[in-house]
């Protein structure tokens, strides 16, 4: 696949067998093309397998849509950074490839540094209050998505509203608007997205490098330990099970989760009883917001969420009750975790070369933890509950065309660009308002049924992990900070594959420290429910809502991953090793087999 | 009135000491007190010393006989050197002296569940902490030394230690007096090491100051300081204790103590130990808590020889044997990283262009 320490031009990788015709999924400008070659071919492309591990439903490109516009806005536009621009995107194959867009000409740059001290500068000085702003906007942008109404096509207008009120205006209207209303709404929260991202990461990272050049042996948890927020939203909806779990022993009903975690059994137990029913006021109250917690990373459809499905909650609580009946507390040590990250700043601060360095570090270990809240938490908001929100939102769409005979089933939807989805609710409200016949029933389902098809053989594709020729030292700041992507990790993915020894694995270290124990190789949430106590989890990728499994499990290991990843943030906290980023965790190794994590190094040796 | 005592045990040992169980047994208190485990033992005291000389009437004599030498004069030396140790060595033993020793010998046995245990007997002179003084006595020391009655013999001739030509010499040539001078004499258990080495209180690699170097191996700690093994290497984070790195390396031979005469013997290593790592993790990390202590009390980077002893329980057997300043990264002048950086957006843009050519921080190419 790669020759000569390139990897190939997106212009001669082959199109997969049975995959002709993928590029009709896609709109014409994020294709690889003949118009753009010379531009395309002199750049280094990576597949985003962070955030993108899969090929991409031509709906949800919308997510990745809306971050390219965001992310590089935000470079380009408002806050100028000095070096860089944005984040250009491709699919190739199906797969989303980025590339990093430098400042083509370095006497640019100065100029530049001096719109950034002043811009990037009043954002540092103002953050708190910013930020509390950013909140609210936030919030507004969800209640507003939550606010729009779908409405369905009637077979003849509503007489009070629509005649005696003279509105004028026909549901076909209405629909054609909410439609447009979400579909901006998601750019809108993606816009928020980024506002403070790229100068939260740029602060976090440039403390990092700080630390690294005083510490060379400093790892990536140690940092993270100094700055990381106490009261981190994204720990709450495990804290809102713990809440539960503990209401269930105290109303005297935790028995119902020794019967059965199957959801629907769960809620049906609790309804027989008055002290059951209490306890289900106690899960509404948890379930808004911080049930909006997607299983996966919120960028896919597909990714549902504990208010969709209560299978990952119900195990977690089974598990709390367990070690509340053992007598277990199962609070976090906030007041210990506080005084633990004081004495790391205290020391490390002691052991700075100079007095100059002592007030360098407290000043920029004042600036990260002032950005953290924002970096850790807007991943809660935008990925988990917004898109939580949207996706079902969107499936309200699927409905009205599932009843108009455009879909078999609401999920159908997805395998339509977003533009596509469009035109079909012109086509129904065309025909509605006309009475004739819309084409849309005859059109859709046998494309549909055809993309299908050609997705699961796209699945099955393994997509070279980058494309063109990659640049001798990467230096570029955001495909460091957000993608984990350095020198190290290219020279890897130029390295032939199913060669040397397979019985070791490398990755980030994520977590520190070693355990040994049957691997559980998960692919799917469905799954997390077969993890056995004492296993090491093996997995593509781990989000938040995955927190239930860890107080069970003895390690972690993932394909995916860096140092800010999910997993390394999560396993720190339950004080579990983790090795991030193997690339091949579950694909090479087996549910059951033996396996030694060794966090500190980043090494997942197989035992037998 | 009481008596000053005859014994006194290290961990009852401060630098107010000094005069009593001289500077060497005063400072291995000292260090107990900041929670350095070293080998345990105790003090004979300058008064069992001085007792010994009082009792058996040879004081003035030995004053008569060095009065006579001048300074630079080595052959008078080295003949008054001869007379007075002889001298020393038939007079007796106070029984009060002879049996605090045994009692205190006994006791360090049943300490550590070991008869005959095997112990280090070293001279602790009173007059070390004089500047530039490397005085007399100061080198003497016996080790493997097993039974009571070993024990004593040694003891009396560290006593003896005082009057070595060099040292009658040296004295005469700083012009401190020879009555002046008193000897205490520290008898401490030998490691019985499982496992031992070395370790820097910084990254000897990276010179990195929070983290602490370990080498380690099976056995004595001299086949890792001799080099004849490549040892296991661990690396530990000082502040949060994290062990950050292991290495097990094939450990093929173990120095261990003969348990017939008074040395060590090299032994080969079974093939299953070889290549297992020769620590756990929490005894790593109590070893770093060791280097961590030494580090603050000589509050400079340090060189330690350590060792994990068989006979004593966790933690209590990691023990420290030696320690001397680190000097490669601490003789280099540590220069700041800050670099005259006015504020935090400062590093914030740094951050940002290293490693990216400009206008800035290149000069433009034509």
């Amino acid at each position: 696949m790669t020759t000569n320490g390139r990897f190939p031009s997106p212009f001669e990788v082959p199109t997969p067998e049975g995959c002709e015709g993928w590029k009709d999924l896609y709109p014409y400008y994020y294709v690889f093309s003949e118009d753009r070659k010379e531009f395309e071919d002199k750049r280094f492309w990576f597949q985003d397998s962070m955030h993108h591990p899969e090929p991409l439903y031509p709906f949800d490109t919308i997510t990745c849509e809306s971050w390219w516009v965001a992310l590089g806005q935000n470079n380009t536009r408002v806050f100028i950074v000095p070096p860089a621009l944005g984040i250009d995107q491709r699919v190739l194959n199906g797969y989303l490839y980025i590339t990093a867009l430098p400042v083509a000409n370095p006497d640019d740059i100065p100029a530049r540094v001096g719109h950034f001290m002043e811009r990037a500068g009043y954002y540092f000085q103002n953050w708190d209050r910013l930020y509390a702003q950013w909140v609210k906007k936030a919030e507004d942008t969800i209640a507003e998505l939550k606010a729009i109404k779908v409405p369905d096509l009637p077979e003849m207008e509503d007489l009070e509203t629509v005649v005696r009120a003279g509105r004028g205006i026909t549901s076909a209207y209405d629909l054609v608007v909410a439609y447009n209303r979400a579909i901006e709404n998601m750019y809108k929260i993606w816009q928020l997205h980024f506002e403070f991202l790229n100068l939260g990461y740029a602060a976090y990272l440039t403390f990092y490098g700080f630390c690294k050049n005083a510490f060379p042996d400093i790892s990536d948890q140690t940092v993270a330990k100094l700055v990381s927020g106490i009261d981190v939203i994204l720990f709450r909806p495990d804290e809102e099970l713990k809440r539960l779990s503990q209401a269930a022993v105290d109303l005297g009903v935790a028995g119902v989760f020794k019967k059965t975690i199957q959801p629907d059994e769960v809620i049906a137990e609790m309804g027989k009883s008055d002290a059951g029913k209490k306890w289900l006021d106690e899960l509404e109250k948890s379930k808004d917001p911080w049930f909006y917690f997607s299983t996966g990373t919120g960028f896919y459809h597909l990714h549902r969420s504990w208010i969709d499905d209560l299978t990952v909650p119900c195990l977690a609580i089974r598990g709390y009750i367990e070690k509340i009946e053992k007598g277990e507390t199962l609070s976090r040590p906030t007041a210990e975790i506080r005084k633990e990250r004081d004495r790391l700043a205290a020391e490390y601060t002691a052991l700075m070369p100079t007095d100059e360095d002592k007030k360098a570090f407290q000043e920029q270990l004042g600036l990260a933890r002032t950005v953290f809240p924002y970096v850790e938490n807007h991943n809660f908001y935008v990925e988990h509950w917004h898109h939580t929100v949207f996706w079902n939102k969107m499936r309200e769409f699927g409905k009205v065309l599932v009843k108009h005979g455009f879909f078999k089933e609401v999920d159908d939807m997805f395998y339509l660009h977003r533009f596509e989805v469009q035109e079909a609710l012109y086509d129904l409200i065309g025909a509605w308002g006309s009475g004739g016949e819309a084409r849309g029933p005859r059109y859709w389902p046998a494309i549909i049924e055809k993309r299908k098809a050609l997705f699961e053989k796209l699945k099955a594709y393994a997509p070279p992990p980058a494309l063109g020729e990659p640049p001798e030292v990467v230096t570029e700041p955001f495909t460091i900070m957000l993608w984990g992507i350095t020198t190290d990790s290219i020279k890897r993915w130029l390295q032939p594959q199913g060669t040397g020894d397979s019985k070791q694995l490398t990755g980030f270290a994520g977590s520190p420290g070693l355990a040994e124990g049957p691997a559980r190789v998960i692919t799917s949430v469905e799954e997390l429910k077969d993890v056995q106590p004492g296993e090491i989890l093996v997995c593509p990728i781990t989000t938040p809502s995955w927190a239930p499994v860890f107080p069970r499990i003895k390690a972690t290991v993932t394909d995916i991953g860096g140092m800010m990843s999910h997993a390394a943030i999560v396993c720190r906290e339950y004080g579990l090793p983790a090795v991030v980023g193997t690339g091949f965790g579950t694909k090479n190794i087996k549910t059951g087999q033996k396996l030694r994590v060794d966090g500190s190094s980043g090494t997942v040796t197989v035992l037998s | 009135m009481d008596a000053e005592p005859y014994i006194l045990w290290l961990d009852d040992c401060d630098r107010t000491s000094v005069p009593l169980v001289g500077g060497k047994c005063a400072s291995l208190g000292d260090m107990i007190k900041a929670n350095i485990n070293v080998p345990p033992g105790f003090a004979v005291t300058t008064a069992a010393y001085r007792d010994f000389l009082a009792e058996a009437g040879i004081g003035q004599e030995i004053q008569k006989i060095l009065a006579e030498v001048r300074p630079d004069d080595v052959e008078a030396a080295e003949k008054a050197s001869l007379t007075i140790r002889q001298l020393m060595g038939s007079a007796p033993i106070p029984a009060k002296i002879e049996d605090s020793i045994y009692r205190a010998y006994k006791e360090l046995c049943g300490e550590c569940g070991v008869a005959d245990l095997p112990v280090a007997v070293r001279s602790s002179a009173t007059a070390e902490d004089l500047p530039n003084a490397s005085f007399a006595g100061q080198q003497d020391t016996t080790l493997w030394v097993r039974t009571a009655g070993s024990v004593l013999i040694r003891t009396a001739i560290c006593w003896s230690s005082l009057f070595t030509p060099r040292a009658i010499s040296y004295r005469l040539a700083m012009g401190f007096p020879h009555d002046k001078v008193l000897i205490s004499v520290g008898v401490q258990k030998m490691a019985n090491a499982r496992v031992a080495g070395v370790m820097f209180t910084l990254n000897p690699s990276n010179g990195d100051r929070s983290t602490i170097a370990i080498d380690a191996s099976w056995g004595l700690g001299e086949s890792v300081v001799s080099g004849m093994v490549t040892p296991d290497n661990f690396l530990v984070n000082r502040i949060t204790k994290d062990v950050i790195k292991r290495v097990a390396s094939p450990k093929l031979i173990e120095y261990i103590p003969d348990p017939e005469g008074q040395k060590a013997v090299v032994m080969d290593v079974p093939p299953e130990r070889q290549n297992a790592l020769c620590m756990t993790d929490e005894e790593v990390q109590a070893v770093a808590i060791l280097g961590e202590c030494l580090d603050v009390y000589y509050r400079n980077p340090q060189d330690i020889e350590w060792a994990l002893d068989r006979d004593l329980p966790f933690p209590r057997n990691i023990v420290a044997l030696q320690c001397r300043p680190e000097t490669v990264w601490s003789r280099k002048p540590r220069e700041s990283i800050a670099k005259q950086k006015s504020g935090p957006l400062d590093f914030v843009v740094a951050n940002l262009l290293a490693g990216v050519r400009t206008g800035l921080n290149h000069s433009r190419e034509d």
